[in-house]
């Protein structure tokens, strides 16, 4: 009887519901259905934040948390406008300004839009690093950028436009920015910009749209199964009305994703390609059905052939860079050392999965350090150095790689080196060296250790190193 | 206003029925020159719908070749060719393409297609639907020049700008006269601006209803100039046969040349040309 009662009492309330329904929504039925979920509201400040909720702003780390104000005497239009006070470099609470603006409570479909748009003027002229939207700390899928905002001390319109609307339809990140004061690195001076009626607007004038991965470039790169590349370069150009070209770098969810082969190589939706065969495949990419300029072409020559693995007692290994132990901290892997040094790559670390490899390419010299900002390496009772390096290229005779170990970097210098010639050294395979600290010639004191050169003079230009530890 | 109002009325182009009380308004006021200057141009003289691919129409279309004098007067960078790289029909649509290319001198090509000696009017109404390309200088035009060029020269002859457009400028697009005393920077000129879209994304109608005393200028259903002999400051020359000019010009005095940010290939799409006359008219 009850469950009788119950469903009875169910219909009841439905059929109330329905006549309430078809009472009060005579008129525009089909448009409070459609928007009953999300909100499209356009504004995000005119005079106070629309429709953020109360818990909206979240600083970047180290940046300055009390840098974004509501400021009542200055205002493009109304009353207010948002004040951002970039503070000097060496401000205690953080020596920059950059957070995010995210609506606490649910996001806003801005599939309506197709830019956003503000007036916003400085204390100063000034050119603001970054600024855009999309970043809700979760997975940031739909970021956008405009990077280097060059503002004036008048109230001026800018626009960013939105790379590809329809992916919009459930968005809170509605503001980034970053900014950093003016001068010298490290002392940098403060100054102030203002941001006013902050919305998403339908122009109807962001158009020719040109997307890019690559930075448009047709790239090609040697790989290996289980290795993962972020694709970087990932940008959107329009033409605006005001007849000039505006690039903003867009997240990789905002592109869709080809790959010739997918036995080779695939994309995910976040734009990380993974190898995972050999074979040759070319990653392209489009938005809205835009093809973008540049390419990723892959040669993947199978399963990666690691270094053999060491099997020294950890107790008797100082690791600099091996999977096999606890490596102690380095500064770098490449000193990036200007303006003579040529060698790439080395930080990050090739990832093969499993294995993590440093691949330098256009090799002439590059250095490891462990003396600006971690302690350096006391090698007073270590007695070798191990270290594997594969030549990914063809050896001339002449060929070679120095290393050269130096102590106490900027103090009292002492240094030593070990050539490893073109004979001993093998193409497209592993070379395994042990090499006696006493052979570096010269290094009569190794307490201090804080650089580990490798140096080809460009005689040897691409290689793989692994297993770099010191042992006795 | 008035003037344009009544326009309206003799064209018979804009929502009559909605406006039926003011329209009745209206007559009972101009009832004594409508006989006279009324223009109903409703009879098709030519109509080139671009429908059967390749060449373009011979029996309409001739070309201007090379890079004329002076780049034709205005500096202009392009050569013209009426190769298929410049001009052909696709799929409909009369396709004029600017390319960035060496040849013969040039570091630009493109086409400029002419009735010349083809198709020659007075009066009339003259319209495109022209989907226009985009960037520092690009200049694409849709004009008419007088066909006594030869004879009289530039500017005695007359050019009617039907439309004309800067790619630096993608909103916006002018309506020009040139004639004796008014040519040059001393045209007779009036832009419209097409307001949250641009002349590059899709197509829209460039006309002109011109009658002995009056050039109208439109796009798509809007109406936003008219030139009378009134308002040019020396002989009105707009009484004799003109004939047709399409063009995508690169660089000139009038644009400027393209810059890094311009993208080619550019194409200037034309989907139709029409022209009408005065059905009363037995010319």
């Amino acid at each position: 009887m009850k469950k009788i009662k119950f469903i009875h009492s169910k219909i009841t309330v439905l059929i109330v519901l329905v006549f309430l329904i078809n009472l009060s929504c005579e008129r525009e039925l089909s448009d409070e259905v459609e928007f009953a979920t999300l909100s499209n509201t356009a504004e995000i400040f005119t005079d106070t934040p629309i429709g953020l909720g109360s818990n909206f702003y979240f600083p970047y780390g180290g940046s300055k948390p009390t840098a974004w104000s509501v400021d009542d005497e200055e205002s493009y239009k109304g009353t207010a406008s948002m004040r951002f006070d970039v503070p000097n470099a060496d401000d205690p609470e953080g020596g920059y300004a950059g957070a995010i603006f995210r609506i606490d409570g649910s996001g806003r479909d801005l599939t309506g839009y197709d830019a956003l748009t503000f007036w916003a003027k400085g204390s100063q002229a000034v050119t603001i690093a970054e600024i855009g939207f999309g970043e809700d700390f979760e997975q940031n899928k739909y970021l956008t950028t405009l990077q280097n905002l060059k503002l004036t001390t008048n109230w001026v319109k800018y626009i960013i436009p939105i790379p590809d609307a329809s992916k919009l339809f459930n968005e809170r990140g509605m503001l980034r920015y970053a900014a950093a004061g003016i001068g010298p690195l490290g002392n940098e001076v403060g100054y102030s910009f203002w941001i006013d009626e902050l919305k998403f607007e339908k122009l109807g004038t962001i158009a020719q749209p040109r997307p890019a991965m690559l930075n448009g470039e047709d790239v090609e790169q040697t790989s290996f199964v289980g290795v993962n590349i972020n694709l970087m370069g990932l940008t959107q150009t329009f033409n605006l009305d005001s007849g000039r070209n505006l690039t903003v770098s867009a997240a990789p969810s905002y592109f869709s994703f080809n790959s010739t082969d997918v036995d080779v190589a695939r994309v995910s939706e976040l734009g990380v390609v993974s190898v995972v065969g050999s074979g040759t495949a070319t990653i392209t990419a489009s938005i809205g059905g835009v093809r973008a300029l540049g390419s990723l072409t892959i040669e993947s020559s199978g399963s990666f052939t690691a270094a053999p693995l060491p099997t020294r007692d950890p107790s008797n290994v100082l690791s600099i860079f091996s999977d096999a132990y606890n490596n102690v901290p380095v500064d770098y892997y490449n000193g990036y050392f200007a303006p003579y040094q040529t060698t790439q790559g080395g930080s990050p670390p090739l990832d093969l999965g499993n294995d993590q490899v440093i691949n330098y390419t256009d090799l002439n010299f590059v250095g490891i350090g462990t003396f600006l900002n971690v302690p350096t390496i006391d090698l007073t009772q270590m007695t070798h150095i191990h270290v594997d390096i594969n030549v990914r290229e063809d050896i001339d005779s002449g060929d070679f790689i120095r290393l050269q170990l130096i102590n106490n970097v900027g103090g009292n210098e002492i240094s030593g080196s070990v050539t490893l010639t073109g004979s001993q050294l093998l193409s497209n395979q592993w070379a395994s060296f042990d090499i006696p600290l006493s052979a570096f010639s010269g290094l009569t004191v190794r307490n201090q250790i804080g650089l580990l050169f490798f140096i080809s003079d460009a005689t040897i230009s691409d290689i793989y190193v692994d297993n770099i530890y010191y042992y006795k | 206003m008035i003037k344009i109002i009544k326009h309206k009325i003799r064209t018979k182009t804009i929502l009559m029925m909605s406006f039926l009380l003011m329209t009745i308004f209206i007559i009972s006021n101009c009832t004594t020159d409508e006989t006279q200057t009324v223009a109903t141009f409703t009879e098709l003289v030519m109509e080139d719908n671009f429908d059967t691919d390749g060449v373009p129409n011979p029996e309409i279309w001739g070309y201007n070749i090379g890079t004329g004098e002076n780049g034709w007067g205005n500096n202009e960078l392009q050569y013209y060719t009426d190769r298929t790289e410049n001009v052909t029909v696709q799929n409909g649509v009369l396709i004029i393409t600017a390319r960035k290319e060496q040849f013969n001198g040039s570091s630009y090509t493109s086409a400029r297609l002419l009735t010349q000696e083809k198709l020659e009017q007075t009066y009339g109404r003259f319209e495109a639907r022209i989907r226009l390309p985009y960037g520092q200088g690009m200049w694409p035009a849709f004009w008419l020049l007088g066909a006594n060029v030869d004879e009289v020269g530039w500017p005695n002859c007359g050019e009617i700008d039907i439309m004309e457009y800067r790619g630096q400028n993608p909103t916006i697009v002018l309506g020009t006269v040139h004639g004796p005393g008014y040519s040059g920077g001393e045209s007779i000129s009036k832009s419209y601006t097409l307001e949250n879209d641009r002349f590059d994304t899709g197509f829209h109608i460039f006309g002109i209803e011109w009658g002995p005393k009056y050039i109208n200028y439109y796009v798509d259903d809007v109406l936003y100039n008219q030139i009378t002999p009134e308002d040019v400051p020396g002989e009105w020359v707009f009484n004799h046969p003109f004939y047709i000019i399409m063009n995508l010009a690169v660089g000139g005095s009038f644009v400027g040349a393209p810059n890094t940010e311009t993208v080619f290939p550019q194409t200037m799409l034309i989907d139709y040309v029409r022209v009408y006359k005065n059905k009363f008219d037995n010319n």
